[in-house]
């Protein structure tokens, strides 16, 4: 589903990807660790475009997203994108945030894009919260409204960036388990995330990033009980032991 | 020699017209300027260099100028240089067109700035989120950034108004007969200059205030209600 070869990331003299090679299943959830700074977000951002790759390949359920030839914008509707602050459109309510794109990119009928977005809102728990603007939402509802505005594309590949980090630790709960139920259901997801517990109960592969380069990668079980590298065991040491 | 206020009732009728005309090219004016300050404003942040440059040169040009000159250079100078350049005689353009073409390139330049300003105040996550979800950048202007943007810039865009308002006395150079044209003519026949600025100051004073009241009055009923 994703395909990246040799990717390098600089902005001006900063080398934040210096190399990075993987690929991600159809159907896989991935997630990522790795300390701040590391490079982890601009990995995912580069999966969307919303950076552009130095040099090296991404390519996303068949297209190569470094030929230019690549329409961007109908790639970036099979990728949907979760952001660490929720990015809602705050003149918008909850229903118009998840009703926008389809209507607007996908040419959908409104009536179409609101029994969907009806849908997509029972699913993430928010049904009576259709009509609220996202300052009259908690963190986490807008979070959770975030997910479903992205799942109304039906993309292909969804992407987590941080999603619980910027919410109040009662709220982180409601979120991860909209998150379960996507993984559950067989989405394919890559996603930059401390929250370890998500990670052994969905994550088929775990990616310990650091400056830039993959460090180590396995199974949740191994990567956390028993890490290979020195760098991956000093991580893991301090943030299991806060 | 005395102060003699009759003299201002007596012209009020003259002036008010005079103030109605300064309303109107001030209205026109800063529409306009609007538009062409829209797009200015996006051509200064689009990514293509030429029309980055483009809008640069104007906008510095513009505001880089009094508005006086810029009056002269269309009312005086483009006859002329049309005339050069078409190889026959300079046709005098009337006043109200050359006060509509210069006040509004004139407000075009500090619009743009204004809209710039305001889109550039907008979180880039909002742009990052519609263009993830496979939003053209022009879509994602439309839709999502110029809505949130447009009600930032209504307060400056107030000041704009008022300091149009208060430089439309400037084409009273042209003949343009507007509050402050008015005024001129009217002393020339009374001599009461003192008595007749004052006036024609009050009546500005006045126009002003109420542009700044209804200005303040949109962001409040913007800030309360605030997503419409
Ligand atoms: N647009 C940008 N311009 C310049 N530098 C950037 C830009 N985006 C990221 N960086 C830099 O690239 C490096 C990696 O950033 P990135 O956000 O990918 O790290 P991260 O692993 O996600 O960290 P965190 O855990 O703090 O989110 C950092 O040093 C950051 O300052
Ligand atoms: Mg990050």
């Amino acid at each position: 589903m994703i395909t990246i070869k040799n990717l390098h990331k600089k902005f001006g003299k900063l080398h934040v990807l210096k190399g990075v090679t993987t690929h991600i299943k159809e159907r896989e959830v991935v997630v990522i660790i790795g300390p701040s700074g590391s490079g982890k977000s601009t990995l995912l951002r580069c999966i969307n475009l919303l950076e552009t790759p130095t040099s090296g390949e991404v390519w996303v359920d068949g297209f190569n997203l470094t030929d230019p030839k690549t329409d961007i914008n109908k790639v970036r509707t099979e990728v949907g994108m979760v952001f660490q602050r929720f990015n809602l459109f705050p003149h918008k309510t909850a229903l118009e945030n998840i009703t926008l794109a389809p209507i607007k990119v996908r040419g959908m009928k409104k009536d179409e894009a609101e029994a969907i977005a009806y849908d997509l809102l029972k699913k993430v728990g928010l049904s009576d919260k259709a009509n609220a603007y996202p300052d009259q939402l908690s963190g986490g509802q807008q979070q959770r409204v975030a997910i479903a505005r992205a799942l109304a594309m039906k993309p292909k590949v969804m992407l987590f960036d941080e999603p619980t980090s910027a919410l109040d630790p009662e709220m982180v709960g409601e979120v991860l388990e909209v998150m379960l139920e996507l993984a559950h259901e067989g989405m394919t997801m890559v996603v930059v995330t401390h929250e370890m517990g998500f990670a052994k109960e969905v994550g088929h592969r775990v990616l310990f990033m650091d400056e830039g380069v993959i460090v180590e990668e396995g199974k949740p079980e191994e990567i956390f009980q028993n890490p290979q590298q020195q760098r991956t065991k000093d991580f893991l040491s301090k943030i299991l032991h806060v | 020699m005395e102060l003699k206020w009759s003299v201002v009732i007596e012209s009020l009728p003259l002036l008010a017209e005079g103030a109605l005309v300064t309303l109107k090219i001030t209205v026109i004016a800063v529409t306009l300027g609007s538009i062409i300050g829209l797009f200015a404003g996006l051509m200064r942040i689009a990514r293509n260099p030429l029309l980055k440059f483009i809008a640069r040169v104007y906008v510095d040009f513009i505001r880089g100028t009094p508005l006086l000159v810029q009056i002269f250079i269309i009312y005086y100078g483009f006859p002329q240089l049309w005339a050069a350049l078409t190889g026959g005689q300079p046709q005098a353009i009337s006043p109200w067109a050359a006060a509509i073409a210069s006040t509004s390139i004139n407000s075009g330049a500090y619009v743009a700035e204004i809209f710039r300003a305001g889109i550039q105040s907008i979180d880039r996550g909002q742009m990052e989120a519609a263009r993830s979800l496979g939003m053209t950048y022009g879509q994602a202007m439309r839709y999502v950034i110029l809505p949130q943007a447009f009600k930032r810039v209504i307060p400056p865009l107030g000041n704009e108004f008022i300091a149009m308002l208060k430089d439309t006395s400037l084409l009273s150079v042209i003949g343009f007969e507007e509050l402050a044209r008015r005024g001129a003519l009217i002393i020339g026949y009374n001599a009461r200059a003192f008595e007749v600025w004052f006036a024609v100051a009050i009546l500005y004073l006045i126009m002003t205030l109420l542009i700044s009241q209804l200005v303040s009055f949109t962001e409040r009923r913007l800030k309360t209600g605030d997503h419409h």
